[in-house]
């Protein structure tokens, strides 16, 4: 499957290499992993404590548009779950 | 470690960031003997170990300060009984838990007691493929043992890490290694060449590989790389010898990074102490906070104000903030020098003079010495040179 075909009925979940944290010291949501750390911008922290492993991309993209009082939100939360996806990050099931 | 990827925030020459990463040397004591070993050579001289409440006391101080990695290191973090409730414990504290071990000790009633304290992941060091050569470099039997310990990893469901020391008499068979690697189902190999620090500086001769060494092994990594990609993330990380500039070595010193020995000295890095007019503070007398902003040991080289030239003109100071200090002391005398693997240094022809000598055959290499074990009696003779 291609970066443009992902199937947005599915349901994307962090990774089992992978955990989620809130960092206070931070002030930011970080992803930890073996021996290292990928500290996350807000929007990104916004649709990864999303991917708990019941909502599809479908789900998460209306529940942010609505969060955020936007519409058209669907590319940009697409295009960086693809990221996330080829960053083993998450997983779609 | 160098090249472990934590995010840092931008080094700035006042204020430092939260130490990150915390490596607990719970032990310097280890059943195997590696010639490249990372522990100080005189190891032997500092053999009192943090009882488990000062170990507690110290995940507790660092978690608060902001550490979010803990690595469980050695010598071998299994010999100490108390692991499980150390692991516990920093889990509780919202680390992510790495345990770095030879596998020693880790059998299938301690891998479970480990995964029910919930440690997050297991690096499992080998030192080759071939069982023969394998035990000749760890000089002992260990590489069934090894391949057990990777099996219970799998069981347990951790990700696993692969770590293999590369150098001179391994560096051949690296895609043995690469294939045994994937055989175990590691999630990622590290292929990180010696550094040459303690042990690995005592044994050089014999572990910097040739040119055409390196040549070849990235060229057969490369190829595995891409035939393997989805299974297998492979790191490989060629000797800072063959490199014209220094590494940014820990990332910046005092900016991540807090090693804490079994003794409780607090160190920026694995190998500080053996740098000449510092004092170290120890976990016994002071908080970890009052260590990582307040001490002498820790402010030091922090940041770029202890530069001399050339690095304190150059315009690629941020990049690397002058290399590394151990290597520096090691190399040209002077822990404020520039690190000599830069070609800018004026003692870089002491790295060239190294590898000069690890262009010829084995045949002509005629080491100063033989290979050295690390085990407890020569690094007691070599505390004594």
């Amino acid at each position: 499957m291609s970066d443009s075909e992902i199937d947005t009925a599915s349901i994307p979940v962090i990774a089992p290499l992978f955990r989620l944290q809130f960092e206070k010291v931070q002030d930011s949501w970080v992803l930890l992993y073996p021996e290292g750390m990928v500290k996350l911008n807000p929007s990104a922290s916004e649709i990864l404590t999303r991917c708990d492993g019941r909502q599809s991309i479908d789900d998460i993209v209306t529940e942010l548009e609505s969060a955020c009082q936007q519409t058209g939100l669907a590319a940009d939360v697409i295009d960086f779950l693809s990221d996330a996806l080829k960053q083993q990050w998450i997983t779609l099931k | 470690m160098d090249n472990a990827e934590v995010t840092s925030p931008d080094t700035a020459d006042i204020t430092p960031g939260p130490p990150l990463w915390l490596l607990a040397e719970l032990t310097y004591r280890c059943p195997l003997h590696c010639a490249f070993c990372f522990n100080p050579v005189d190891y032997a001289r500092h053999e009192s170990e943090l009882d488990t409440d000062s170990w507690i006391r110290v995940l507790q101080q660092a978690r608060a300060l902001g550490s979010v990695q803990c690595g469980f290191s050695g010598g071998e973090p299994m010999l100490r009984d108390d692991l499980e409730e150390l692991v516990g414990e920093a889990r509780s504290l919202g680390y992510y838990t790495n345990l770095l071990t030879s596998g020693v000790g880790l059998n299938e009633k301690r891998a479970r007691a480990l995964k029910d304290a919930g440690l997050d992941h297991v690096q499992l060091s080998f030192q080759d493929s071939t069982r023969e050569l394998n035990d000749f470099l760890s000089n002992t039997k260990t590489w069934k043992l090894k391949n057990q310990v990777a099996s219970l990893i799998k069981e347990h469901e951790w990700p696993m890490v692969l770590n293999c020391v590369i150098h001179r008499m391994n560096i051949d068979y690296i895609d043995k290694i690469i294939e045994m690697a994937i055989d175990l189902g590691a999630e990622h190999l590290e292929l990180a060449n010696a550094q040459y620090y303690s042990w690995a500086r005592v044994n050089r001769d014999h572990l910097l590989p040739s040119k055409e060494q390196i040549v070849r092994a990235e060229e057969v990594t490369a190829r595995y790389r891409e035939k393997y990609a989805e299974r297998i993330r492979i790191i490989f990380v060629v000797p800072d010898y063959y490199e014209s500039r220094p590494k940014k070595c820990m990332n910046g010193w005092g900016n991540v990074f807090l090693t804490i020995t079994p003794d409780g000295t607090a160190l920026p890095c694995h190998t500080a102490r053996m740098l000449p007019g510092l004092e170290f503070p120890s976990v016994a007398d002071h908080s970890v906070e009052s260590i990582w902003y307040e001490s002498e040991g820790f402010n030091r080289y922090r940041g770029k104000g202890w530069m001399k030239e050339p690095c304190r003109s150059c315009s690629e100071q941020d990049d690397d903030l002058g290399g590394c200090r151990c290597q520096a002391f090691m190399l040209a005398g002077d822990p404020a020098a520039a690190d000599p693997v830069c070609t800018k240094s004026p003692q870089r022809a002491v790295v060239d003079a190294a590898l000069d000598k690890a262009q010829l055959p084995d045949a002509e290499l005629a080491p100063s010495q033989p290979l050295v074990f690390r085990d407890p009696k020569a690094s007691r003779q070599l505390s004594r040179d």
